[in-house]
């Protein structure tokens, strides 16, 4: 046996892994699918990015959402991706789509009326339709062609975006082509691509057309397609965090075949759900849901990916809108459908998994790698108003009864919601109108 | 307080003496516990306990079958707990398939004496493979820091107990090596290397699975060959093929080859403590001796330094 204890041996490796951890400081990590070129002076603010990830049998569709709200020429979107696209590998999408699958999929209410104590009145449902998340990503700008190293693979058009596919020897010389377009490159853009020229990847980088784009007569930048062939399935999102000044989200809507979108290398949680909450939330939600949000993110110290849905897209019941067409999916990137439609409710056989994830620069080290499990149970950030019965107290013998429920049921509502969003629980109590809650001190009954 | 003098001693004289089997159980049951309800794992209790009920009188009804009925509950008990711990489904029969499969492997793919894979390894790779709505999440542990210092405290102890901490130890620094490798080749900043390190479904496995005694070569030497070969497997089904569940794929491939390994490196078989060697019966005592060529009293003093 050697002279070291093993138990000594593991704490030693231990503190060296924290001395490790702690002593090198993490250079800015990285975000999202491209990054920001931002030209000299202008401040691009990364909010949330929306992007749809389709993948089946080695197959993968990415859709970005474009909300860059910018100076069109400073506009420029750099990927890193397997191989050279070709100009059909790369498609103009719509921005209704992602208001669909968005509202299709986003977290909801579920509203209910207790029904008369003193009568057996049938059970009134009603689903309330949720809030939409908002949506912006803005990219920088690039122009000219040299080579550093950096070989222009080709050039094309699409849409309002000019492209080029590029692949580079150097991240150096990489970083020098998009600067010598007069962009100030932020700074580690050279590390943050590195990872990527090492491993022979190409990059896709975007840019505005001005002539394109009047054409098309809207003011906003539509989303950018594409899709090609990968033994991955990951989202290199380490790209990005350049410009961030905090916690970025990410909202991603995965569409496979067989079943329920995890990470492989980050802990995927589901969102807390199901629960009741006070019914003044109705007019609230969008702020109560993004303080939970909040909340769940803080508590998991920015480094778990939420599910905040997984659905099988053949059915759904009740709809939080109207189920996603076949055209739609197939816009979107689904290509293995075969035009039946679904057995109930015109849906059809794909899953969507919504994920949602709130990073900085430091939390998130390595690129987000997927698996598709075969999990079909189905799941959705849900929580359930229960509207009380509006009638009187000395109506019948079971209402006092009812009336006691109910109070215990908003102080546990409250609660809920305390320990949800972090608010302070008398506030909501306050908000729902119940009387605050005298605090008890225990010590006061002694001496009385 | 004579009574109080003795009582200490014996009370760390069991301790020591325990099987180490006792230890890993209980680490199990405690990180199954906080997998559970602190980590969010998605394992319905029905799962776990069908898994149990199945594994337990699988074991039991094998051993009836073959009359070893000397031989205990305790390593039925870690297999269901590996099996709990992995594997994940939508539905309730699998797990107990699984657990009465992967015990049931222990009496039907036997060489040179002992059984050949590891139970879970085996019950959960082919749950994976072969049943449907089945997965395994390796990202379910996460990456804490706090929680992989629990994993290596808990594990170091249960590998040393079980005299099998060499294995442990060189998979991890097999593995840290590959990786720090590759990070070094792309150019990543070092500040990562803590991240999949930190994998608490990595030294899960380094702890509680290749570094079980029964499904490992028996010299030291040959040990740590193995560590290294499935590290490296392991590393290249993740890296190069971009596959999941790198570390049991590794393992369930790198298992056939444990018969040729014990054959060309041959060393003293491992006992459970609380198992004795029955001495009286010469056939049992040439098995476990078996290549060695030397007699009784030689094979207990080479155990010894050995462990």
């Amino acid at each position: 046996m050697s002279s070291l204890s093993p138990r000594l041996a593991a704490w030693l490796i231990v503190l060296a892994i924290l001395v490790v951890f702690v002593a090198v400081a993490s250079p800015p990590a990285v975000a999202f699918c491209g990054f920001y070129v931002g030209k000299a002076d202008a401040s691009l603010f990364n909010e949330a990015s929306q992007v749809i990830l389709v993948r089946r049998d080695g197959k993968t569709v990415i859709s970005m959402a474009n909300d860059y709200r910018g100076l069109l020429t400073e506009f420029a979107l750099v990927v890193p991706v397997p191989q050279v696209l070709e100009r059909g590998q790369v498609h103009i999408g719509e921005r209704r789509l992602f208001e669909r699958i968005d509202a299709y999929s986003a977290p909801r209410l579920a509203e209910y009326f207790d029904p008369d104590p003193c009568a057996a009145a049938a059970r009134q449902r009603q689903d309330a339709a949720s809030v939409a998340k908002p949506a912006s990503v803005a990219e920088g700008g690039l122009n000219k062609e040299k080579v550093l190293g950096v070989t222009v693979e080709a050039a094309y058009t699409v849409g309002e975006y000019d492209i080029v596919m590029l692949s580079a020897k150097q991240s150096d010389g990489l970083e020098t082509w998009l600067h010598d377009n007069g962009y100030r490159i932020p700074k580690g853009a050279a590390a943050a691509l590195k990872p990527y020229v090492r491993q022979k990847m190409k990059f896709f980088v975007a840019k505005v057309n001005l002539e394109e784009q009047a054409k098309t007569g809207v003011t906003y930048l539509r989303p950018l397609q594409f899709a090609f062939e990968s033994e991955k399935f990951m989202l290199p999102v380490r790209l990005g965090m350049l410009n961030a000044k905090g916690p970025q989200d990410l909202v991603l809507y995965v569409l496979t075949p067989q079943g329920r979108v995890e990470t492989t290398n980050y802990r995927t949680v589901k969102m807390p759900a199901n629960m009741d909450l006070p019914t003044y939330v109705r007019g609230e939600f969008a702020p109560t849901y993004k303080a939970l949000f909040d909340a769940q993110a803080v508590r998991e110290d920015y480094r778990a990916i939420f599910t905040e849905y997984f659905w099988d897209m053949a059915w759904c019941d009740p709809c939080a809108a109207d189920p996603l067409s076949p055209d739609e999916l197939r816009q979107a990137g689904v290509f293995w459908l075969d035009g039946q439609a679904g057995a109930r409710g015109g849906g059809q056989p794909v899953m969507l998994t919504r994920l949602h994830l709130r990073y900085t620069k430091a939390s998130l080290p390595e690129d987000l790698v997927f698996q598709e499990t075969a999990d079909r149970q189905n799941f959705q950030a849900r929580y359930v108003l229960r509207h009380p019965w509006k009638g009187d107290a000395g109506s019948c013998a079971a209402a006092p009864a009812y009336f006691e429920d109910l109070a215990r049921r908003q102080e546990r509502e409250a609660q809920t919601l305390a320990s949800l969003t972090g608010w302070d629980v008398n506030v909501i109590r306050a908000k729902m109108a119940l009387a605050p809650r005298p605090r008890s001190l225990w010590w006061e009954s002694l001496w009385k | 307080m004579r009574a109080a003098g003795r009582i200490v001693p014996s009370f760390l004289r069991a301790w020591r003496r325990a099987d180490p089997r006792l230890y890993q159980i209980a680490f199990q049951a405690v990180l199954l516990g906080v997998g559970v309800l602190v980590r969010d794992f998605a394992l319905d209790p029905r799962q776990m306990a069908l898994a149990f009920a199945a594994g337990l009188a699988t074991q039991w009804l094998w051993l009836r079958a073959l009359r070893l009925q000397h031989k205990g509950m305790l390593s039925a008990c870690i297999t269901c707990f590996g099996v709990s711990l992995l594997l994940r489904a939508d539905t309730l029969w699998v797990h107990p398939l699984a657990a009465a499969v992967a015990i049931s492997s222990k009496f039907l793919i036997r060489v040179r004496g002992r059984h050949l894979y590891n139970p879970a390894n085996l019950g959960v790779m082919l749950a994976i493979l072969l049943l449907p709505g089945t997965w395994v999440s390796p990202g379910q542990w996460g990456n804490d820091v706090a929680l992989a210092g629990w994993f290596v405290a808990l594990g170091g102890l249960v590998t040393q107990r079980a005299r099998r901490w060499d294995i442990a130890w060189v998979f991890l620094a097999a593995w840290f090596a590959l990786i720090a490798t590759r990070v070094a080749v792309l150019g990543q900043p070092w500040a990562i290397l803590a991240h999949p390190l930190t994998n608490g479904g990595l030294l899960l496995f380094a702890f509680f699975m290749i570094s079980d005694p029964m499904t490992i070569p028996n010299r030291r030497a040959a040990r740590v060959g193995y560590a290294i070969v499935v590290a490296a497997v392991a590393f290249a089904w993740q890296y190069v093929l971009f596959r999941t569940n790198a570390l049991l794929w590794a393992l369930f491939l790198a298992t056939p080859l444990l018969p040729l390994i014990d054959r060309w490196w041959p060393g003293a078989a491992f006992r459970w403590r609380s198992a004795p060697i029955e001495s009286s019966d010469p056939q049992a005592l040439a098995q476990e001796t078996r290549g060695m060529g030397v007699d009784i009293g030689a094979a207990r003093a080479y155990t010894k330094l050995n462990g």
